[in-house]
């Protein structure tokens, strides 16, 4: 028996006919996309305000008498959570999964809109929930991202009442969000194709936030088993997790759990997270390097299976992030083992951009200038990784600044460049406007050349020890006085790229009243998106018929073409040629 | 599907013509209904945290204050209960294939009805446990029996009202083809779960 995939009849899909319906309790995915889209962003600029804060500390310390310790652990916790969670992951998953998958794989919508609506709304309630506990007594948690037992929910680490409950609550209900969000875009990637797409033929970007959902869907169970344990401690006082112990001189109620198992099934589902935010970063770039470079990517099918092979490494390696709590040295051979393993995948990838530019007629579009920025910040910091694979030398390094500047250039600065580099580059068929893109230059340099001034300096600070996680250093034997300079200076630094952020802001702002149009496919793109009837693309997406593709996203710079691409839905006998080039032929090799 | 040929196809050839095109993906038409694929899926992902759950309570009962529970002879009651509901449901898809309205309408009633009962079993255990003196916080034991039955339950609860919906249709009048895609998830997640309990019921029982 066969069934009919909702995505192809467009008499199931269910009309919008009300402007609530519409936007609000929208079923489309592209406007729950940019739901999700505008929710993450928003709590980010949060995010990036409070590390705004910290490093106002750390830069000028007894300046501020508004930031106490408190505060200080407060924001950082926060921020960490914040962005690697609230904006990242729902960023690259809800945002951009939610509006490519749809429209580059050639479907009407998801298979489950109704799902996918309510995906949305649980994820608009874990931030307000998390946000919410900005104003409980005792303020939000301060345990810092990985929320460690015991002190997560002890006395004395701020936010130990409300807090800490308001943040697992939160978890909780972004997990459930997502995994609504994520069977939905596994079973649409697997059953909604239209015609022709087999799954080799699908961009990069589908790949890469296929992968990272698959990820997602089994790696947070474990933060969930985690949050659920942690908040029974917390609050009916078992002891999953929390050791026998005395808190301000008393004897608290605990005994003989095991904070380590708490670190394990933290960093279990941890270490996959890296690579729930990188796989999409690594796809989305794969189609704006190519496409902006007029070339194919290179090594496509290394391009997917490395993806899947990082995918599957990623679950393997998570006890790196625990060297310093304490290991049998074997069980530290094989993580830094298994480690290094993903640099091969990932240095593949690496390679086949830069030979994807190699010989491309590279145009230095904004959305370019961000794609290549990402190729410097991410080998930056994946050669910084590689050091801290290593047990010996991570021993020294873990607690230190260089720690801080590693995971930064690959998992802040590098997928944000990708986020950038992305929006640009769809925003025309998102928005059917374009960009100014002297403002767009402005906030790439801004951004690249800041953020290396950011944690450039912070590698040398991690090298002369200078300890993470300190609200102030103080006067301390081993750090010279010339890192009070640095701190200032990079804190300086922060700020500048800070607000350079609201260039980006206003940019989008006025190119979305005052934007000139950009019409269907002004990059000159392959994939289906760009071939829609309607910019924006309408409900439904593909007008009467569903697009036939006949080839890979990646037919650039083609000898003859009048336009030097062909889409992935052109039939080869309708390709435009040039005068005396003869018929088109795909490749044959 | 075959794995290696997906992933050695070469995509840089093009399908030269649209016959070609739908002979590589046919597109539209699927021969599993998408709800199924998701099902399965969301077990993997039920699966996962129920095998996480397990991994806590194996390292956890290594630690030195772990004191097991007594068995309740009632969980081999409500393990038989729940058997009998999965059993319910099969048959209840049996009489679906062969077109039997009526028995498919009593296999549902039954199915839930059992479910029901071992949902309100657990309930009792948990007060027996709970009078005895075996309480939440007091030793991990008792915190995983605890935590591992009432997450098992909520899933049986969270199964329940699925089958309500169907349930509902089904006594509302909706014709057996309309109700035939709920059944059959219905049945694959209850098997699913007696799986999942006897897994846990296996663990309780024997550390």
């Amino acid at each position: 028996m066969t069934y009919v995939a909702i995505a192809d009849q467009p008499s199931e899909l269910h009309d919008p006919h009300s402007f609530i319906t519409r936007y609000v309790w929208s079923q489309d995915h592209k406007v729950i996309a940019i739901q999700y889209a505008c929710t993450a962003i928003f709590v980010g600029l949060i995010a990036l305000v409070l590390s705004g804060l910290m490093r106002l500390q750390l830069g000028y310390p007894d300046t501020f008498s508004f930031i106490d310790p408190s505060d200080y652990y407060q924001f950082v916790t926060m921020h960490g959570m914040i962005m690697v969670i609230y904006l990242l992951t729902a960023l690259f998953l809800g945002g951009f999964g939610n509006y490519l998958i749809p429209l580059q794989i050639g479907a009407r919508d998801m298979v489950f809109p109704y799902l996918n609506m309510l995906s949305y709304w649980f994820y608009l309630l874990s931030v307000i929930i998390l946000l919410a506990s900005f104003f409980v007594a005792g303020g939000p948690t301060g345990a810092g991202w990985t929320l460690y037992p015991p002190q997560a929910i002890l006395r004395g680490t701020p936010g130990a009442d409300m807090g800490i409950v308001l943040m697992l609550v939160s978890l909780a209900v972004f997990i459930v969000a997502f995994t609504m969000g994520g069977l939905n875009y596994v079973t649409t990637v697997l059953q909604a194709r239209t015609r022709g797409m087999t799954l080799m033929r699908m961009p990069l970007s589908v790949w890469g936030i296929f992968v990272a959902t698959i990820l997602g869907l089994f790696a947070f169970p474990a933060l969930f088993v985690s949050a659920v344990m942690m908040a029974f401690d917390k609050l009916i006082g078992t002891s999953f997790f929390m050791p026998a112990i005395v808190s301000v001189g008393e004897s608290l109620n605990y005994s003989g759990g095991s904070p380590v198992l708490f670190q394990h099934l933290f960093w279990f589902f941890g270490h996959p997270e890296v690579y729930i935010v990188a796989l999409p970063a690594f796809g989305l770039v794969s189609d704006v390097l190519s496409t902006h470079a007029r070339k194919n990517i290179f090594g496509y099918r290394m391009m997917v299976w490395a993806i899947v092979a990082i995918g599957g490494l990623s679950f393997i390696v998570w006890a790196h992030h625990m060297y310093v709590s304490g290991m049998n040295p074997y069980f530290g051979f094989f993580f830094a083992f298994t480690t290094l393993i993903i640099a091969i995948p990932t240095a593949l990838k690496v390679y086949n951009w830069v030979l994807t530019l190699w010989q491309g007629n590279i145009q230095l579009t904004v959305p370019m200038l961000f794609a290549m920025g990402f190729i410097f910040t991410f080998i930056h910091g994946g050669l910084t990784g590689i050091f801290l694979g290593n047990v010996t030398v991570d021993l020294p390094l873990s607690d230190t600044y260089f720690v801080v500047a590693h995971f930064h250039m690959v998992m802040g600065v590098s997928p944000v460049m990708v986020v950038f580099a992305a929006i640009y580059h769809w925003f025309p068929k998102i928005t059917g406007k374009m960009f100014n893109v002297t403002l767009g230059k402005i906030h790439f340099w801004a951004t690249f050349l800041g953020t290396y001034a950011i944690y450039l300096p912070m590698h040398y600070l991690g090298f002369l020890g200078v300890p993470r996680r300190y609200y102030a250093i103080g006067n301390t034997d081993f750090i010279p006085e010339s890192v009070a300079a640095l701190n200032a200076n990079i804190t300086q630094a922060a700020i500048f790229v800070g607000i350079m952020q609201l260039v980006f802001i206003i940019n989008i702002v006025w190119s979305l009243i005052k934007g000139k149009a950009s019409g269907g496919n002004p990059w000159g793109a392959t994939s289906l998106e760009w071939q829609t009837p309607e910019t924006p693309p309408s409900h439904g997406n593909w007008g009467p018929k569903l697009p036939t593709v006949y080839r890979w996203a990646y037919e650039y710079g083609v000898p003859g073409a009048k336009d030097d691409f062909v889409p992935q839905n052109m039939p080869p006998d309708e390709v435009p040629m040039q005068d005396g080039a003869g018929k088109f032929k795909d490749h044959t090799i | 599907m075959n794995l290696y040929r997906i992933l050695t196809e070469m995509p840089w050839k093009g399908h030269q013509d649209e016959a070609g095109a739908l002979a590589a993906h046919p597109g539209g038409a699927v021969s599993v209904p998408p709800q199924k694929v998701a099902l399965r899926l969301f077990l993997g992902v039920v699966g996962v945290m129920f095998a996480l759950f397990i991994t806590a309570y194996i390292v956890r009962m290594e630690l030195s204050d772990w004191r097991p529970m007594p068995e309740s002879s009632l969980l081999w009651f409500n393990t038989l209960i729940l058997f009998l509901s999965s059993i319910a449901l099969q048959w209840t898809r049996l009489a679906l294939n062969r077109g039997q309205a009526s028995k498919v309408k009593a296999g549902l009633l039954l199915g839930g009805l059992l479910t029901a009962g071992f949902v309100f079993g657990q309930v009792t255990v948990w007060r027996q446990m709970h009078a005895e003196g075996y309480i939440l916080y007091n030793n991990p034991a008792n915190s995983f029996f605890y935590v591992l039955t009432g997450i098992h339950a909520l899933h049986m609860l969270g199964g329940l009202w699925v089958w309500m919906r169907a349930s509902f249709r089904a006594w509302s009048g909706a014709t057996m083809e309309k109700i035939r895609l709920s059944i059959e998830l219905c049945t694959v997640y209850w098997h699913f779960l007696v799986l999942v309990w006897l897994v846990l019921f296996a663990l309780l029982s024997y550390t």
